[in-house]
């Protein structure tokens, strides 16, 4: 019961973007780790421009 | 015996459905139970997905688990992103779910439950169920480009230019007549306005939560703007109420559309993080939670269907919008059972999001059943009202006239009996002032969910169940409308783009503002047409949008049955050749009728001609004869965008069917643009959550 509660909220926190900077500190960590070409991002950064890309282009239909 | 075990439920769906079909369609004169359309709706789309969809994926599209897809290939912790199929399905039916399939079968219902209800569930399931996932296919085999660049790259620069404009008049059709939906249903409600203005400054505090107070903080921001929300419908009582208040929201339609214009200009040159994020996840919360709600309701207390299964207005004579069942059913219902916009999604965002090819049947073929499912539910809300008050609310005053007792006089005479104590009964327990002619679809919904809900919870909150469900459609068609604006707008900078350099920059101001104020006037010229228009805008307007998306389909049909051809599977070529041909009928033959038809109701050229008659022998009203040269303009203007939807489509077409025949004679051809297969490397776990 328990476990698919949090099932639930980690679907909802993925769908949402709730999660995606935790996203993008595993994708850093696995990519990007001591390379100086990319600096890791605060919270903030991160999210200005996760937000300002995924509104580039057609995302809404009738 | 194993093999048997595995056939009987299959067999079982098969008997059921059948069953639950000829129920609704051989019903005559006994009313049915609402039941009856979801069971048949579930039971074809069940054996559809089984195996057709699955014959689909292994045997034309041979989708290939092991090779990379371009969100492993290209992963950039970003925009390409190996995702779960959950999540993915959830973002893509996020995407493609719009007013469409509310607003179509609504409308449609006017023919009775019937035809509408057969069309949305067979049009999907060889239809617009195959559209979604061929598109997307194709597209994740391409480095998830786009539609525009797929043709261009298969067929030739005619194709993609084809698409390219057919998408931009779409849009700006699209914005119009849902702008003119918004509009019908605040018109003179001081509630629904209240309600409806408020989402604009909820959205962004919620835009500003996330991105300064609390940055990244989705669902915290989501969580206070959704109670602001439902604040935001019970406040709207107190406005009512309030004698001076009311008035500031008591408004003409003219008014309301000057302001809906100045929204979308103002939404698409201010920041998306200010007003467009933050009111799509609020729309999208409300969207996933009403139809939910509304699925539960539909289900527990199974409604009765009082509308007719066919009603006489087969014949063309209907009064929401004119035209006979042939083939204005098709063209109405568009995005329900197919819609042509679903295959700009399908070649945007979700292919990019996409970690294996095996996920393409569920999101693409699966997406399109469940916007299906919903359009059979917003059938179901337009057909447990009574005939006559459905027709009292959406037919316009230039077909019953502005008088109550003369409108619900004329709709009796149709067989569907309808008093002004009903409809003021009505009124007054959806806290409204009148429900007549509250043409567009969004007003008769609200009124068939809030009786639906309200006999689940209680009719003392049946004015705020309505107020509810018009907030709910208002907010995400405001958010396709300016989410709309703003692809307009860059669009037509990367058009203008290519004649001077410096106005493709997305990000000069005075670019912004051109073409900001260009793709407005487009569109806002369509509504303000719409709301003048005494005989409710929609008639004109919502055909000209089922045109020009059904167009759209046929144009992505083209490029699939054209790519399968040059893939030498000419043999399978009929999956998307047999929905392309039935588009080619039913666009060509509606734009034909709207074009040359004598009858003033469908043909643009006569209603001109008729209305210029009228002028030239004084016989209009003062008030009519003022407006009547711009509607002579506009419906001349309308009969010559209809002519260009037709060239455009058939152009395609004959490019298409070019390139097939020069394959299958082995002439020269574009080569295809498949990426070349790449094996896999993602451990199943690790990525796929």
């Amino acid at each position: 019961m328990l476990s698919s509660f949090k099932k639930a909220w980690r679907l909802l926190r993925r769908l949402s973007g709730d999660d995606a900077y935790e996203q993008y500190l595993t994708h850093y960590a696995l990519k990007h780790s001591g390379n100086d070409e990319h600096p890791l991002l605060s919270k903030a950064e991160f999210f200005k421009q996760w937000q300002d890309e995924k509104w580039n282009g057609i995302k809404r239909c009738c | 015996m194993n093999k048997l075990v595995k056939t009987i439920p299959w067999l079982l769906i098969a008997v059921l459905g059948a069953f639950a079909l000829s129920a609704i369609a051989l019903n005559r004169g006994e009313n049915v139970s609402a039941l009856w359309f979801i069971t048949a709706a579930l039971c074809v789309y069940a054996l559809a997905y089984r195996f057709y969809a699955a014959w689909l994926a292994a045997t034309v599209l041979v989708l290939d688990e092991s090779r990379a897809t371009p969100a492993e290939r290209l992963d950039n912790g970003r925009d390409f992103v190996p995702t779960h199929k959950w999540i993915v399905f959830g973002h893509h039916f996020a995407a493609i779910a719009g007013p469409g399939p509310l607003v179509g079968p609504t409308l449609a219902a006017q023919f009775g439950y019937l035809p509408g209800t057969l069309w949305i569930i067979l049009g999907a399931v060889i239809g617009g169920c195959v559209q979604d996932m061929v598109i997307l296919f194709l597209s994740t085999r391409r480095n998830a480009r786009s539609l525009g660049q797929m043709a261009r790259d298969e067929l030739g620069p005619l194709g993609g230019t084809a698409a390219l404009i057919g998408t931009f008049t779409i849009m700006i059709i699209l914005i119009a007549v849902l702008g003119l939906i918004v509009v019908n249903a605040m018109k003179h409600s001081p509630w629904a306005t209240f309600t409806v203005s408020a989402t604009i400054p909820i959205a962004m505090i919620v835009g500003i939560y996330m991105r300064y107070l609390r940055p990244g903080q989705v669902l915290e921001a989501s969580l206070i703007g959704v109670l602001l929300l439902l604040l935001s419908v019970v406040g709207g009582r107190y406005i009512d109420a309030d004698e001076t208040l009311r008035v500031i929201f008591d408004r003409e339609g003219l008014t309301l559309a000057w302001w809906i214009m100045a929204y979308g200009f103002a939404a698409a040159i201010l920041p998306v993080w200010l007003l467009l994020a933050p009111r799509d996840y609020l729309s999208t919360y409300m969207k996933a939670g009403t139809i939910t709600l509304l699925a539960v309701a539909i289900i527990t207390l199974q409604p009765t269907i009082k509308m007719p299964a066919i009603t006489p207005f087969i014949d063309g004579t209907g009064p929401i919008f004119g035209g006979k069942l042939f083939p204005f059913v098709f063209i109405t219902i568009a995005c329900g059972a197919i819609s042509g916009f679903h295959s700009l999604i399908a070649s945007g965002t979700t292919p990019k999001l996409l970690s294996n090819e095996r996920d393409i049947r569920m999101i693409g073929y699966g997406g399109m059943l469940l916007e299906s499912f919903v359009a059979i539910m917003a059938m179901i809300a337009a057909t447990v009202l009574e005939p006559g008050v459905f027709f009292a609310i959406n037919s316009g005053v230039g077909v019953v006239g502005a008088d109550a007792a003369t409108a619900v006089a004329k709709i009796s005479s149709w067989g569907y009996p309808v008093t002004v104590e009903q409809m003021q009964l009505l009124a007054k327990q959806m806290g409204e002032e009148s429900l007549f002619a509250r043409t567009g679809g969004a007003p008769s919904l609200a009124v068939g969910m809030a009786s639906i809900f309200g006999s689940a919870f209680g009719e003392s909150l049946l004015a705020l169940w309505y107020h509810f469900a018009i907030m709910f459609e208002a907010i995400f068609i405001l958010t396709t409308l300016d989410a709309g604006t703003r692809v307009g707008r860059f669009m037509l900078q990367d058009m203008l783009g290519n004649i001077w350099p410096k106005m493709g920059e997305t990000s000069w101001t005075p670019s912004v503002i051109l073409t900001s104020a260009l793709v407005v006037s487009g569109w806002g010229y369509f509504l303000y047409i719409g709301v003048i228009d005494p005989n409710g805008g929609v008639n004109i307007l919502w055909p000209l949008f089922g045109i020009a998306n059904q167009m759209l389909a046929a144009i992505a049909l083209c490029v699939a049955t054209g790519i399968l051809i040059k893939s030498g599977k000419q043999k399978y070529a009929w999956v998307t050749g047999l929905p392309l041909t039935w588009l080619i009928i039913i666009t060509s033959t509606a734009a034909y009728q709207k074009i040359a038809s004598t009858d003033i109701r469908i043909g643009f050229f006569a209603a001109a001609n008729d209305l210029s008659d009228k002028l030239a022998a004084g016989s209009l009203s003062l008030e009519k004869a003022k407006i009547a040269p711009k509607l002579i303009f506009n419906l001349q203007f309308d009969a010559w965008l209809t002519v260009f939807f037709v060239i455009l489509l058939w152009l395609i077409v004959f490019d298409m069917l070019r390139v097939a025949v020069r394959t299958l004679n082995g002439l020269p051809v574009l080569p295809l643009t498949e990426s070349p297969h790449s094996p896999s490397r993602l451990v199943e776990d690790w990525v796929r959550d």
